[in-house]
């Protein structure tokens, strides 16, 4: 078979392998509520997997988003429900920060994962400020959207699809889509042709934290209400699902419908193991290994793919 | 109910002598599990070995069809509300939870709640409305403190306070509840207060920093668990007599206890929460999968240990543990009884 089709089937292939593996072992999942409740909390992962995906492309990598997800997801709760006003400037400040961080990386020429790891910690102070105990309330419409019960597909599939379609189509079939692409691959090519670099920085952190904020809307809609630690494991489940998705670290060569997979794969392979009644000591180490297995097919893909 | 597991299940009432009848019905194909969020301390460890002590007895009973412990990877709110929701996949009947939040896990709760599973929880409460909790009094626990001084010293005194770790709610609790105890009695005076961080280390460091700037008459030290004897070794170190220190039941408080009372008659009390509460939410449980009419707030009874009756429990406590007690059916029974 073709090494480059395979490569792209790759993550798809690993995502039916688990989901038959776990049929096999569950049964009771095969079903509309079974579903529902095993890809619900995927949701929010795939939504922060697409924000670091933005970040991925441009040759950058974001160490803050589980932070920043749990800031949201604490304002959400808090000013979005009480005083809808406020909450959305204060959102929109949010992405707007997130444009500014792209801006002084790009100008400063620092690195992204120093620059992100110390806001990964202004984040999480924010959280606390903002709900100091846990708690809040999520709004009424998104709780109602995030519980949906549309006929025949459960939710949180047509979401995933949704997510990965709409995201494909602006990032990979636009033209548009193709600069900000370019502006991770070659950026020095893409500057000569006269695209300012800066304002796709920008616009891919923008894009970044627009993402982020949609994923912590999306989990306080699914857990009712928020707490300032809520989401800090979304910094490595969003790049692990990225990479596992077929994304690589050298910029330009993400997949949006690969990251929202990779997501989806990753939040199935906890349940896998839950499953599996594997002793919770092994199970990080379980699903790293989940990872590394998947990875070193795709290096072998890729060995192929050189050869022939 | 088959006939062997009624033969069995009657047997252990026999033994047991004081189960009633009602509490025999039909939880004996239920399924009960644990949704635990952290093991990584001495407490915890305790917990689960009560757990499966207690559990697994009632497994082989045949109470119960089965009580399985899961406890996450991370201590992760997210992770623990996949947990959740992977558990009512696997068809529990009930969930027994100490949560990562409280406030957190909601949305899982209410879908198990939806699914028609029964939630308990303990320690780590929820606030969902549809789940059961199992929660502690701490402020209770920090008035009983002073109660006991107001006892043991009629004419009062000045205390020392140990607080616990800053901006947790139980340390506000605790210290709430102490204050109260002292406005209350009116014979006392807190004339010193220092965080412990419920560690024999850094209680001692911050005790023995304090006790310059004191008056030299300290009566009492009211604590909150796992820094009395941290504060007993800063007293030793001066030449100050030893105040009643209240203990909080961990091993080296009560072993330095035993050794004061052996040499010197030195008198004191400790408490704290037993570990052990992991299996009392496991009775409550089974009686609401029971159809017991069970108050959606319970409250945890105290681990008390009092004079008489410390070298018993000093013997049941392992070295570097935390004094536990199991629960049985009848304890939970009077729980239910005493909120009703």
């Amino acid at each position: 078979m073709n090494p480059r089709l395979l490569r792209g089937l790759l993550p798809p292939l690993s995502l039916a392998a688990l989901l038959i593996a776990i049929f096999w072992l569950q049964p009771r999942t095969m079903s509309y509520f079974g579903l529902n409740l095993l890809l619900n909390l995927a949701v929010p992962i795939a939504l922060a997997a697409i924000a670091q995906m933005f970040i991925l492309c441009v040759n950058e990598l974001d160490l803050s988003i589980g932070g920043f997800v749990s800031l949201v997801a604490c304002i959400t709760a808090t000013w979005l429900h009480d005083t809808p006003l406020l909450g959305i400037a204060a959102l929109a400040g949010l992405i707007a920060a997130y444009a500014a961080l792209g801006a002084l990386i790009h100008l400063r020429n620092l690195p992204s994962i120093v620059v992100t790891l110390g806001m990964s910690f202004v984040w999480l102070g924010l959280a606390v400020l903002v709900l100091p105990t846990p708690g809040g309330k999520a709004p009424e419409y998104i709780r109602a959207l995030m519980t949906l019960k549309p006929p025949f597909i459960p939710f949180p599939i047509i979401a995933a699809v949704v997510i990965a379609i709409v995201v494909h189509i602006v990032l990979m079939r636009s033209a548009y889509g193709a600069v900000l692409r370019g502006a991770g691959g070659n950026p020095r090519s893409l500057e000569r042709a006269g695209w300012s670099i800066l304002k796709i920085k920008m616009t891919m952190f923008a894009l970044a934290g627009f993402f982020g904020v949609l994923s912590g809307m999306a989990l306080v809609g699914l857990t009712t209400s928020a707490d300032a630690n809520i989401a800090l494991r979304y910094t490595l489940l969003s790049i692990a699902g990225v990479i596992l998705g077929g994304g690589e670290f050298v910029g330009g060569r993400v997949s949006p419908i690969g990251a929202v997979i990779g997501a989806v794969t990753l939040a199935l392979a906890g349940s896998f193991l839950s499953f599996l009644r594997l002793n919770p000591d092994w199970q990080i180490g379980a699903q790293g290994a989940i990872l590394i297995i998947v990875l070193a097919l795709r290096v072998l893909i890729s060995r192929s793919e050189v050869r022939s | 109910m088959n006939a062997p597991g009624r033969a069995i299940l009657l047997a252990s009432t026999v033994v047991g002598g004081l189960i009633g009848q009602a509490a025999l019905a039909d939880t004996s194909d239920k399924r009960i599990a644990l949704s635990n969020n952290y093991a990584g301390n001495s407490w915890r460890q305790a917990m689960l070995r009560s757990w499966e002590k207690v559990t697994g007895q009632a497994v082989a009973d045949g109470v119960v069809a089965a009580a399985d412990a899961f406890t996450t990877a991370e201590n992760q709110v997210t992770e623990q509300a996949a947990q959740i929701q992977n558990l009512i996949l696997q068809g529990y009947d009930a969930i027994v939870i100490n949560a990562a939040s409280p406030e957190g896990l909601n949305g899982a709760v209410a879908e198990a709640c939806g699914a028609g599973v029964v939630v308990v929880s303990f320690d780590g409460i929820v606030t969902e409305p549809c789940a059961w909790r199992i929660a502690v009094d701490f402020k209770q626990m920090g008035k009983d403190e002073v109660l006991y001084l107001a006892d043991q010293l009629p004419e009062g005194g000045n205390l020392l306070e140990i607080r616990g770790l800053a901006g947790v709610f139980v340390d506000d609790e605790i210290s709430a509840g102490i204050h109260e105890g002292v406005a209350e009695t009116g014979k006392f005076e807190i004339v010193g207060s220092v965080h412990g961080n419920w560690a024999q280390d850094v209680a001692q460091k911050a005790v023995a920093g304090i006790l310059p700037s004191l008056p030299d008459d300290i009566v009492g030290v009211v604590t909150q668990g796992g820094d009395g004897y941290g504060a007993a070794q800063a007293f030793n170190a001066t030449n100050r007599d030893m105040p009643i220190i209240v203990m909080g039941n961990r091993h080296d408080e009560l072993t330095w206890w035993k050794e004061q009372k052996d040499a010197n008659g030195y008198e004191t009390m400790s408490v704290s929460i037993a570990p052990g509460v992991s299996t009392l939410a496991f009775w409550v449980a089974q009686q609401i999968l029971d159809g017991a009419e069970v108050p959606k707030d319970l409250t945890v009874p105290f681990l008390r240990i009092d004079q008489d009756n410390l070298e018993e429990n000093l013997a049941n406590t392992e070295a570097g543990g935390v004094a536990n007690v199991e629960y049985t059916l009848e304890d939970a029974q009077a729980v239910i009884a005493g909120a009703k």
